[in-house]
């Protein structure tokens, strides 16, 4: 028979070891965790006490501002709906079949995420005036269709959409990823063509993962600066969003206005994380 | 009524050669080998979800070789079942009825009588999240029995589910098929699952399909 006193001994002794081999590792993971987090509320809190509740009344009462206010939430929502549209069957042929060019494409898509945005807001701008023979798009564009694009709010939307949509893509592939494609094969045995299938057993599936790409790409959408400025400009009331806001306001030594605008972002933009962590996709979380 | 001839499938490096063996009209055929030598293979060819190098698949007297998948009218039951998140059991089992365009009285009356043969009448309004392994295999029978297939492929039906379970699913299938008159053939380790089912035993071995004789349900 096990003397109960030896037992508990070993059971308090088996209970320390395990605290004291626990506490280094919690403290040594949350210390290097409470870094960016800290940077993080350090950045936020900074803001805050730069500006005053009067300075940040002023600043979105201004009239310019609230122009760039709408143009922005214009200009997001159609660059993440249009990332949508393209994501959901880029996305699903990348993740259910396996076709020459494949990986080319699967890197291509991702140039956008890796590339300088000024480099993307140029090569927009070079591509839309790249003369051929005697043709130009955008002279195509305003003369014959009359829809210019370049220094337009259009612009604004096409380099939105040109960043924001390859991570759509990204988001999209995920979730088709996991859902089971077997059921979809199921689905043609029973009668279904390829696009029935997709449309009634993999769309319904992927409604939260949609979601998810499409705040994804608003969020992306709204923080764009570089390639704005170069594609479409930073004209006060026509081309200004609330990026090129911060950028044209710190220009003209505004920094109340322009911490103000950026808080204003912070904002918008912690509503769309908590939309995205609400929907608990597991994509992002 | 099924029939390989001379059929090659090659799946990355894998590779069944020279594949012939036929089921008449009605049988139980089960088809038993070692895991990795390409049975669930064989039953994704003769559905049409995988194309095949050479040779050719016969149903119904047809070269349905180069069909999809969608004309083959083969209800066919996967290892994990593929049932539809979104659908509710009711959905499931009008879902073929559905595309084929069927009278909503003719789909209801179809779907009442597999639910009634199935024994799961009372999960027809539920979701599929949360039905247990038996009540979910009943669903992906009855989702492959729908439209009236005149063949039907199991793949391991009852390898997921508890001894009990097994035997119930297992007397059910043997109705079923009775009942139906449908050409089954039906994937599994289990040598006594195969006794107590199969009209014909094939057994796979080194990329050939052999038929066991003298080992069928009757002598058994």
């Amino acid at each position: 028979m096990t003397d109960p006193n030896a037992r508990q001994q070993l059971e308090t002794k088996t209970k320390l070891k395990r605290t004291r081999s626990d506490l280094p590792f919690f403290l040594v993971m949350s210390g290097i965790s409470s870094c960016f987090v800290l940077l993080i509320v350090l950045l936020l809190a900074a803001d805050l006490m730069f500006t005053s509740l009067e300075d940040f009344r002023a600043a979105v009462m201004k009239p310019e501002i609230q122009s760039a206010f709408r143009l922005t939430i214009l200009s997001c929502t159609i660059a993440a709906l249009l990332s949508i549209w393209v994501a959901t069957p880029l996305g699903y042929l990348l993740s259910r079949y396996r076709f020459p060019g494949r990986l080319l494409i699967d890197t291509i898509v991702d140039i956008p995420i890796v590339l300088p945005p000024l480099v993307l807001g140029l090569s927009l701008l070079i591509l839309f005036h790249l003369p051929v023979g005697n043709w130009e798009l955008e002279a195509w564009l305003r003369d014959d269709v009359r829809f210019p694009v370049t220094y337009r709010w259009p612009a604004v939307i096409l380099a939105q959409f040109s960043v924001s949509c390859a991570f759509a893509v990204r988001t999209m592939r995920v979730t088709f990823d996991q859902i089971n494609p077997r059921a979809e094969d199921v689905a043609r045995t029973l009668g279904c063509t390829r696009g029935q299938a997709f449309l009634q057993i993999a769309l319904p599936q992927s409604w939260r993962g949609m979601i998810a790409a499409t705040t994804i790409a608003w969020a992306r959408a709204l923080g764009e600066f570089g390639p704005i400025l170069v594609f479409a400009g930073a004209t006060r009331m026509r081309t200004e969003v609330l990026s090129t806001t911060v950028f044209l306001e710190l220009s003209i030594g505004q920094l109340n206005a322009a911490v103000a605008v950026s808080l204003l972002m912070v904002v918008m933009a912690v509503i769309v994380l908590v939309v995205l962590r609400f929907l608990g996709t597991g994509l992002t979380s | 009524m099924i029939e390989f001839q001379n059929v090659c499938i090659r799946a990355g490096d894998f590779r069944l050669q020279d594949i012939s063996f036929e089921i008449s009209s009605g049988q139980y055929a089960v088809l038993m080998g070692r895991t990795g030598r390409g049975k669930t293979t064989i039953l994704e060819s003769l559905c049409g979800l995988r194309s095949i190098q050479s040779g050719k698949i016969i149903i119904r007297g047809m070269d349905v070789t180069s069909w999809p998948p969608a004309d083959r009218e083969i209800g066919y039951v996967p290892q994990d079942l593929a049932l539809f998140p979104t659908f509710s059991v009711c959905e499931h089992l009008e879902f073929a009825l559905r595309l084929r365009g069927f009278h909503r009285n003719q789909i209801d009356r179809r779907v009442n009588e597999l639910a009634e043969m199935l024994g799961i009448t009372h999960l027809l309004k539920r979701q599929i999240e949360g039905l247990s392994g038996g009540e979910s295999q009943r669903v992906a029978l009855g989702r492959a029995l729908s439209f009236r297939p005149s063949v039907l492929l199991l793949d391991e039906p009852l390898s997921a589910l508890d001894s009990e379970t097994r035997e119930e699913i297992q007397n059910l299938l043997r109705t079923l098929t009775d009942n139906t008159g449908v050409t089954t053939l039906h994937i599994t380790h289990n040598a006594d699952e195969a006794s107590a089912l199969a009209d014909r035993r094939f057994h796979i071995t080194d990329g050939q399909v052999v038929e066991e004789t003298g080992k069928t349900a009757e002598d058994s």
